[in-house]
């Protein structure tokens, strides 16, 4: 028995508006409205309803043996909710037939993994939240990360969220003489499986499809299947990821992709021994192989397969690293609007028009992009973010001087103390409650640990780990046993805002530990 | 090859891509016999020139008279002369036509061409063309290859004296020199030389869409070939400590309709209405130059635009060298040289549409002449990210240096090639 997994990915990013110098400090509005609503209804119309009606009739005729998985995006649901609801409604549908698998994934298909674990775990809890109250699902086995960047260190932060099995790039040079048609594990945690795209298979759809000069147009439901047919018998999964915006919006009706995919079960029910997986279903089904090294970030962007779409050259750099460094203000001012922001801001979609290997190869990054060249990407977006910037510096500059004034009307005194303990970044030094010996060479023994998780709760811990240095958390992480570690990692991805009293009585409270 | 002018005794980037396509075209040897009004004898030695000015034509034969007689058609109803303004027409109208009343002029044997633009333009059109025509009676060639309006009778004459293919090569239209006050005698040649011509040669996608849609040239004729950049070399110098800690937005070329420098001014308004920390230069001379002083100083921002008057080479080098970022305006380019010289100089630039030369540039900002929002937020872009000059520094050169003329002349051989078969056959 071999089997075939079909990952499709929903995104829309949230597009940005033309925005001048002129506007910034004044106008905090970024996104283009009109284009959003737009292009997300003429994709609904053409593409998401369309063949998710599609994918729902082949389950009513196959039932459990036909089967697909889906990501999708917080800013593509955001978008389905504000213009084309019925979108949801239709996903739903094919969530409670019981054939298709919902993954996990970040909120706005954003680039965190690469640069902040704290970022990135905030959210896909926050993707996971918007997932379960919009469709109902709460996936907690499966991820795929924006793009499919995958790397080993990725792969271990999502391992300690108890996630089974990860998608990634089957890429020529991770994968050498390796066959993608297999499972393989994560080298630092060989809990993680591993799926590979089958680049090949899946691009002769997503991309190859309708292009005439290729030699093996057109593309018939038939021809496929004796290639899936032609695959050595002993490998067992062929993995087909793509694009969803595929059916319909890459690839128009016209060009005939549903009637091929109306065909393609059919074809390989008749005609093959493969069957229809999901991805959680694969890592229960089958034996990984062997583990995968991944030391650099792979995605599935062109033909490098790297990083270098989104970051690249020195603006997409700039610009990544000034959005980044605003993370700590961001969180600092606890504002919703600000934190929206700060989201889509983050979409990888932005960075993508600023990339200039375009100007070589591929036509591909034209096609998905509204400017006129990477530079005019650049400007506006720095230009946005220069006024964002300016709104977080109000806004923690109004936080800190109201609580100066509840001070200065309490207690004239501790006035000075109390405002660098709201500005300084470091909030460890500032507290009433020193720890008695928080220093590197600190060991824990296991009694003390035990009595740790005994005592304290996942919430507790995480807002003493932040109290604590870096090695003092890892050399605890470590002890820790793994369902508290990933209670603990849950607890840290959210966003904190701990009373001074509560962190003082932790510290007091881990202080009589470790005596 | 008919030229007009040609290097060190140029008055724009005529001669210039004349030069850079003609040492080209001998690198892919493709003999080039090159004919210009007035030679001075300095000219790059490895060239055949061939100096009109030293031709005598043979009077009494009966093609020259017939072909005058055409010729004179031109010189006659050019009531305008171009490249002039009302007064000094009016003087230079009066003199001419007193010399007319000579009558000699023609009946001289030989005839010492001024080679310029001056008022006896027409005139000298019509000459060059006569001798071009006995040149193409007396040399051994393949195909006829004119460079701008002023050489085209001359092709049109070669054409019909020698029956060759004639390929007419557009380096600017009327519209691009005059606006939409086109002068109608010089358009009317223009139309001429491209409808008699087997092929017209534009400098760029921009030209060509003019050439087709303004002159109603068959599309299937016109075809593109871009300039080099390599035809001397541009000395950048290293980037200079400016003694005032304002950022500088230079502007050079003509101050004239066809480069925009009103949108330069209005973007500079804007600009510094929101950063202070900004200084413009506008490099270069010409009829408007009082409306944008009065225009500048209208706008009280005198104190922050500086004119410098027309600029030679090396001053040309020396502004670029404490820019900032270079603007180039235009609301019609054919093709544009200056750019390229920002870029050689590592200077950012923000480049009109309505331009050839933004064709073939990737790494510029590209707005349209009128948008002075989309100019101004490019400069302050510049200005304000570093990331920007950062990238112009590594990729802006090494674009430049890939405007080969060397590419230019292959795809002009590939078309000398295409008509003499053509020609052949039909033979």
């Amino acid at each position: 028995m071999r089997y075939i997994c079909f990952y499709f990915q929903v995104h829309q990013p949230i597009r940005l508006r033309t925005y001048r110098f002129f506007d910034i400090g004044i106008n905090h509005n970024y996104y283009d409205d009109y284009q959003n609503q737009y292009i997300l209804r003429r994709v609904a119309d053409k593409c998401y309803l369309p063949m998710n009606q599609l994918l729902f009739e082949l389950i009513q005729e196959f039932g459990q043996r036909f089967k697909v998985s889906f990501s999708i995006t917080g800013t593509a649901l955001e978008q389905f909710e504000r213009y084309a609801p019925e979108v949801i409604e239709s996903f739903k549908l094919l969530a409670e037939t019981g054939s298709v698998e919902f993954l996990a994934e970040t909120y706005s298909h954003s680039l965190a993994s690469v640069i902040s674990k704290d970022e990135f775990y905030s959210q896909i809890n926050l993707h996971q939240d918007k997932l379960k109250s919009l469709i109902g699902v709460k996936p907690s086995t499966a991820f795929r990360n924006t793009e499919l960047i995958y790397s080993d260190q990725i792969g271990e932060y999502v391992a300690d969220l108890g996630y089974k099995v990860m998608l990634a790039e089957g890429a020529k040079h991770i994968l050498g003489w390796k066959s993608p048609h297999f499972l393989y594990y994560n080298v630092i945690n060989p809990e993680l499986k591993l799926l590979l795209k089958d680049y090949q298979l899946s691009d002769d759809i997503a991309f190859r499809f309708s292009n005439r000069q290729w030699d093996q147009w057109p593309l018939t439901a038939e021809k496929y299947v004796d290639w899936l047919n032609a695959i050595d018998s002993k490998h067992e999964v062929v993995n087909l990821f793509m694009d969803y915006e595929t059916f319909g919006e890459h690839q128009w009706k016209e060009t005939g992709i549903f009637d091929f995919m109306r065909a393609l079960p059919y074809r390989i029910f008749s005609h093959s021994d493969y069957e229809f997986a999901t991805p959680t279903e694969l890592s229960e089904l089958l034996q990984p192989v062997a583990p995968l090294h991944v030391p650099y970030p792979t995605s599935w962007a062109d033909e490098e397969r790297d990083l270098t779409a989104w970051l690249g050259n020195e603006l997409q750099e700039d610009a990544f690293n000034t959005l980044y460094s605003l993370r700590d203000k961001v969180s600092q001012t606890d504002d919703p609007d600000i934190y929206r922001d700060w989201l889509y801001l983050q979409t990888s979609d932005h960075f993508y028009y600023m990339c200039t290997k375009w100007f070589s190869d591929g036509d591909v990054h034209k096609y998905f992009n509204p400017y006129g060249s990477p530079y005019d990407a650049y400007i506006n977006y720095m230009n946005i973010l220069s006024d964002f910037i300016i709104r977080i510096d109000k806004k923690i500059e109004e936080k800190t001087s109201f609580q100066e004034l509840k001070h200065t009307t309490s207690d004239t005194k501790t006035q000075k103390t109390e405002k660098s303990t709201i500005t300084s970044k470091k909030k460890k030094t500032t507290h009433d409650v020193q720890i008695t010996s928080d220093g590197d060479n600190i060991k824990f023994t296991k009694e003390q640990i035990d009595k740790l998780a005994e005592e304290f709760t996942p919430r507790e811990i995480a807002i003493l780990f932040k109290q604590l240095s870096d090695n003092t958390v890892k050399s605890i992480k470590n002890k820790l046993n793994k369902d508290l570690k990933i209670k603990v990692e849950k607890e840290l991805a959210k966003t904190m805002r701990p009373r001074k009293e509560t962190i003082n009585k932790i510290l007091n409270k881990f202080n009589d530990l470790i005596k | 090859m008919f030229g007009w002018e040609f290097p060190p005794h140029i008055s724009g980037g005529l001669g210039t891509a004349c030069y850079g396509l003609t040492k080209a075209l001998l690198r892919h040897g493709v003999d080039v016999i090159f004919v210009v009004p007035k030679a001075f004898g300095d000219e790059d030695n490895e060239i055949k020139i061939l100096n009109a000015s030293d031709f005598e034509i043979n009077l009494e034969e009966e093609t020259s008279i017939e072909l005058w007689k055409r010729l004179k058609y031109i010189q006659v109803a050019s009531k305008i002369i171009p490249y002039i303004s009302p007064e000094a027409y009016t003087e230079e109208y009066e003199r001419l036509r007193k010399e007319e009343i000579k009558k000699n002029d023609f009946f001289k044997r030989k005839y010492e061409f001024s080679g310029s633009y001056g008022p006896n333009i027409m005139y000298e059109v019509s000459r060059y063309a006569l001798i071009a025509s006995a040149i193409a009676a007396t040399h051994d060639f393949d195909v006829i290859h004119a460079h701008d309006w002023l050489t085209y009778p001359a092709g049109i004459a070669a054409k019909s004296t020698s029956g060759k293919p004639l390929i007419v090569h557009v380096h600017a239209t009327e519209f691009d020199r005059s606006g939409e006050n086109i002068n109608q005698d010089v358009y009317n040649i223009e139309r001429e030389g491209m409808l008699k011509a087997d092929k017209v040669v534009t400098v760029s996608n921009y030209t060509r869409s003019i050439v087709i849609n303004r002159y109603g040239i068959e599309p299937d004729k016109v075809v593109t070939v871009y300039n080099g950049a390599d035809a001397f070399k541009f000395h950048s110098r290293p980037k200079v400590d400016k003694p005032y800690k304002e950022k500088v937005v230079t502007y050079i070329g003509r101050i004239t309709f066809q480069k925009g420098p009103e949108y330069f001014v209005e973007t500079a308004r804007k600009l510094l209405k929101y950063d202070d920390n900004v200084r413009f230069v506008m490099a270069g001379s010409g009829d408007m130059f009082p409306r944008i002083v009065k225009l500048a100083a209208r706008y009280r921002i005198g104190h922050k635009i500086h004119f410098t008057g027309f600029l030679k080479g090396p001053e040309v080098e020396e502004v670029l060298s404490y820019s900032d970022v270079y603007v180039m305006p235009s609301v019609s380019e054919p093709f544009g040289i200056s750019p390229l010289e920002a870029l050689m100089s590592n200077v950012p630039i923000v480049i009109s549409k309505q331009s050839g030369v933004s064709e073939v540039l990737k790494h510029a900002i590209k707005v349209d002449f009128w948008d002075i929002d989309a100019m101004a937020n490019a400069i302050y872009g510049i200005l304000h990210y570093p990331a920007i000059s950062k990238m112009f520094q590594k990729y802006g050169k090494a674009e430049v240096d890939q405007l080969k003329w060397d590419n230019s002349a292959y795809e002009v051989k590939q078309l000398y090639e295409s008509l003499l078969s053509e020609y052949l056959i039909l033979k």
